[in-house]
């Protein structure tokens, strides 16, 4: 490479800028966590950890988190089942319209949130009379996630090809049982990829989640917003930030394990 | 039974594809497309200004309100305006970043430097936004705390905190794809730029930008839609200056004809960028 030593420097310096931006506003999240102070203040005089331990307590956390829990998994099911049967349909098949698949899942995701939740809104209450609840968010939150199963499990089929499940036949197996003991295992990996993005998007979602859930319903979102601008809750609401960060690090664990053709998520 | 399903299904495809398709069409076509229809119909709609009912008779007032009143427009130029802005902040954040992680850094350090950039990725949007309020927070915000020493102060809430904000909250979908991009481009095409004399700056603007240029228009697809329609933001760090989604929720609750006029526009923004976009060719050769 030709790179001179001089750029090489400037260039990592310019990384490290970017890597600050990213990281310091985290890290003073949560540092925040720990600020003794009940109020905003900067740099705190006093750390503790008694916000961790109200937090904990917490009804409302609990109870947010639960529905969070719920909308996701649910809405991830919905989204493995939609998202791998249009992959298997798109890349297996011929069929009139195949090309405008692949726009129509990535609509609910290009469009802005709030055009979405507004749609999904008035059909559910205006049009079908439907009362919002857990129901609705779940209905939303599956209709983004589909992109994201059905790109990971067009990949993988594509590069799958189809001579494992040709030989399987060819060596008796009715179709069911190829599908359970070949395509199922070789595809596991990038439908868990798929799954988990899917679940993570539904988890931090919550522009559609303010139009489909009603006041029934706090996902974890939700309720950090409804708490955001209350003073007497900022220590209770810096914890779960510093929770959301430490947790962010557990799907990169994952798919750093699983180390699939996926690394960026199949978001590219 | 199963074995005669699994028979019957083999012989006719036909029944196959129906059988994958039916779920997914009748979700995305009837449900969501149905749905934005119902939305965009609703535009052409007026309500009653005492009861607060819609009125179902089609006429174009809604929109003659919209293009008239230079408020709208005024919203509208500047959330553009900002969602182009934190385009090009990303971009020029992003790429010595991607080039540094791409061409510089050793194998070991690249995949520890991509997992740095992926993990903000999964922490959630509200926790960044909420970070950037606690780092801007005029008088006794962090950012005064670390610069004001060095003659800065916090520029508040407000316009340049919403672009700071959402540029910091797109940037890794800005750097992912250019990093791809950089990672295929061969090392012997800046080596023989550099063998014929050019420096790097010169390789970097002649041979570099035009073979990343795809990668940058699909990061600005993320960065540009994204800023276009975000209303959250500009709610919590925005002060009191409103974006294109502000004035759609605002009129939710009260007028959604109106709500939905505004809607169109972000939608017809994004419409006409991804007509650009297929124009450049950017999109086949990704």
């Amino acid at each position: 490479m030709t790179i001179s030593r001089n750029a090489r420097l400037i260039l990592a310096a310019l990384l490290g800028v970017g890597l600050a931006f990213i990281y310091v506003p985290l890290t003073v999240v949560v540092i925040n966590s720990f600020n003794s102070s009940r109020t905003f203040s900067w740099p705190p005089s006093e750390l503790t950890t008694k916000w961790w331990a109200k937090a904990i307590e917490n009804t409302g956390v609990r109870e947010a988190l639960k529905w969070s829990i719920l909308a996701g998994l649910s809405a991830t099911a919905i989204a493995l089942l939609l998202g791998t049967a249009l992959a298997f349909a798109v890349s297996r098949y011929d069929f009139f319209g195949r090309e405008v698949i692949s726009l129509l899942v990535v609509l609910p995701i290009s469009l802005p949130g709030v055009v979405t939740g507004i749609a999904l809104n008035n059909a559910f209450t205006k049009q079908l009379g439907m009362s919002t609840g857990l129901l609705t968010v779940v209905i939303g939150h599956a209709t983004f996630c589909i992109v994201v199963v059905y790109n990971n499990a067009v990949a993988r089929l594509r590069r799958m090809g189809t001579s494992l499940q040709e030989a399987s036949m060819d060596l008796g197996a009715n179709g069911i049982t190829t599908f359970r003991l070949i395509t199922l295992p070789n595809m596991a990996s990038a439908l868990f990829a798929g799954g988990l993005l899917a679940f993570g998007l539904s988890f931090d979602e919550i522009v559609v989640t303010t139009f489909t859930a009603g006041p029934g319903i706090q996902t974890l979102p939700i309720w950090i917003y409804n708490n955001l601008f209350r003073p007497n809750q900022a220590p209770i609401v810096n914890v779960v930030a510093a929770t959301l960060v430490f947790l962010s690090i557990v799907p990169i664990y994952l798919s750093q394990r699983l180390s699939s053709d996926s690394s960026t998520g199949g978001r590219f | 039974m199963l074995q005669e399903i699994s028979n019957t299904m083999h012989k006719k495809p036909k029944l196959r594809l129906v059988a994958l398709l039916t779920a997914p069409i009748l979700w995305l076509v009837v449900a969501y497309l149905g749905a934005l229809a119902t939305l965009l119909v609703a535009a052409f709609f007026t309500i009653d200004s005492f009861t607060g009912n819609v009125i179902q008779t089609f006429n174009l007032g809604n929109f003659h309100d919209m293009f008239t009143d230079a408020a709208y427009k005024n919203v509208v130029l500047r959330t553009v305006g900002i969602a182009l802005l934190v385009t090009v902040v990303c971009t020029v954040l992003a790429i010595p970043m991607a080039f540094y992680m791409a061409k510089i850094a050793k194998p070991r350090s690249q995949k520890i430097l991509v997992a740095l950039i992926l993990t903000p990725l999964w922490a959630s949007y509200l926790v960044k936004i909420y970070a950037w309020r606690t780092m801007l927070e005029p008088g006794n915000g962090v950012l005064d705390w670390l610069l004001g020493p060095l003659g800065f102060s916090s520029p508040g809430f407000g316009g340049p905190a919403i672009i700071i904000g959402l540029s910091y909250l797109w940037l890794p979908y800005m750097i992912l794809p250019i990093y791809a991009g950089l990672e295929r481009l061969p090392n012997n095409l800046l080596d023989a730029s550099g063998d014929l004399g050019a420096h790097n700056w010169h390789t970097f603007r002649r041979i570099v930008l035009p073979l990343i240029f795809p990668s940058l228009v699909a990061g600005s697809m993320f960065t540009f839609s994204l800023s276009l329609g975000d209303y959250i933001t500009a709610t919590i760090i925005g002060g009191k200056l409103q974006m294109l989604g502000n004035v759609v929720y605002q009129n939710f609750s009260i007028n959604l004809p109106f709500a939905a006029t505004i809607a169109t526009i972000p939608v017809t923004i994004m419409a006409i960028y991804l007509w650009m976009v297929r124009r450049t060719g950017a999109l086949a050769s990704l």
